[in-house]
């Protein structure tokens, strides 16, 4: 599909409204619909987009894979870690009560935290299930990039 | 006006169900289970569950049609074409059967109507939960955790231990993709940076008979 002016330059257009409508769901999520599932998702379609329209080594370079794999495992260390958190604050595991002066507070800040973890997390794994999947292709046919590097 | 949607929705789901049954083409099929989930996710706006609908817009329309149809490049797009077969009445019957049991269970008069405020499902937790999340009229102390959307308080305060749960089941299956499909790919990249003087490739016949013939094992050729 790289050949497809009109599906570049929309797809040029509509990435950073995608990726910024992801980030107000992940934060809006207290006030309305949305939270870190959601939003994770949104924010892997963006990539998934790119992927599809300006091929998947192109994609590969904006987004590498070892910081999807990163991402995979901070999104979870960051809700388990607030959950270890609120335990050395002298709560029990995910109390987030303790997190700060008042319980309301606390509250907030802690649902932020996990819901930045969630994600964190999603978004992750959906590039990278898609990443692999689309990579897999390459495999068996012809694989310019291989006969560049050997 | 809610009813007629409800129907048009629900008619159009089960229209999309027949066809997903009756369709060869895969590509047809991943196409019409798009629709599905988008016509489900209708559905939940009309209860009111917009998180819900969010969700499976995003999950079920959006991104698993994605996967769907990169894994169609891989498996080709036609299914093999079934025999019917007399086995095939059983399940069928039984399908039958729990969905009759399941509408007869609906018409009974003891059931409590939908979003009956009253019915026992909305009369132990709900309520406290509520009046933590959403501050009450007239009622100007500081709620326990104050956030507007009860779904969101619901998910990441009082259930923070199930949503811990799905986010390491989302990890897991990440980690699992990777091991089962992501390894061959990192295995070669590493021979790129080590040179080809590793033993035993399991590798596509193709590249590994060209890497053999560097390495003078050349099983194939």
């Amino acid at each position: 599909m790289r050949n497809h002016l009109v599906l570049r330059v929309i797809a040029k257009l509509l990435i950073p409204f995608i990726l910024v409508f992801a980030l107000y769901v992940q934060f809006h999520g207290d006030y309305g619909p949305g939270g870190g599932f959601q939003a994770g998702v949104i924010f892997a379609v963006a990539f998934i987009l790119y992927a599809l329209i300006y091929g998947l080594e192109n994609a590969r370079r904006v987004m590498p894979p070892t910081w999807l794999r990163a991402g995979t495992a901070l999104g979870v260390l960051i809700y388990a870690g607030t959950g270890i958190a609120t335990m050395f604050l002298g709560g029990k595991f995910l109390d987030y009560s303790r997190l700060a002066h008042d319980a309301s507070h606390g509250q907030h800040y802690g649902i932020i935290a996990v819901e930045f973890g969630v994600g964190l997390t999603v978004a992750s794994v959906m590039v990278t299930i898609f990443f692999v999947f689309a990579g897999r292709q390459r495999l068996t046919d012809e694989d310019p990039d291989e006969e560049n590097g050997a | 006006m809610e009813g007629i949607l409800n129907i048009i929705l629900l008619g159009g789901m089960a229209v999309t169900a027949i066809a997903i049954a009756k369709m060869r083409n895969l590509f047809v099929v991943t196409m019409l289970s798009g629709i599905y989930s988008l016509l489900s996710a209708g559905i939940f706006v009309l209860l009111d569950a917009v998180d819900v609908a969010f969700t499976e817009a995003a999950v079920g329309a959006g991104i698993t049609t994605v996967l769907f149809l990169s894994t169609l490049i891989l498996v080709g797009r036609e299914a093999k074409p079934r025999q019917f077969r007399m086995q095939a009445i059983l399940p069928f019957l039984l399908v039958l059967a729990v969905g009759a049991g399941l509408i007869f269970a609906s018409l009974d008069p003891n059931m409590p109507r939908f979003g009956d405020p009253n019915s026992p499902a909305n009369q132990r937790l709900a309520p406290e939960f509520l009046a933590d999340s959403v501050p009450q009229v007239g009622n100007e102390a500081p709620t326990r955790v104050g956030i507007p959307n009860i779904v969101t308080t619901t998910l990441a305060s009082y259930r923070g231990y199930d949503t811990l749960g799905e986010v390491v089941v989302i990890f897991t299956a990440g980690i699992a993709v990777l091991i089962l499909l992501g390894a061959a790919r990192r295995r070669r990249e590493d021979e790129e940076l080590e040179g080809p003087e590793t033993g035993a490739k399991p590798e596509p016949p193709k590249e590994d008979s060209r890497m053999a013939d560097a390495s003078k094992e050349a099983p194939g050729s």
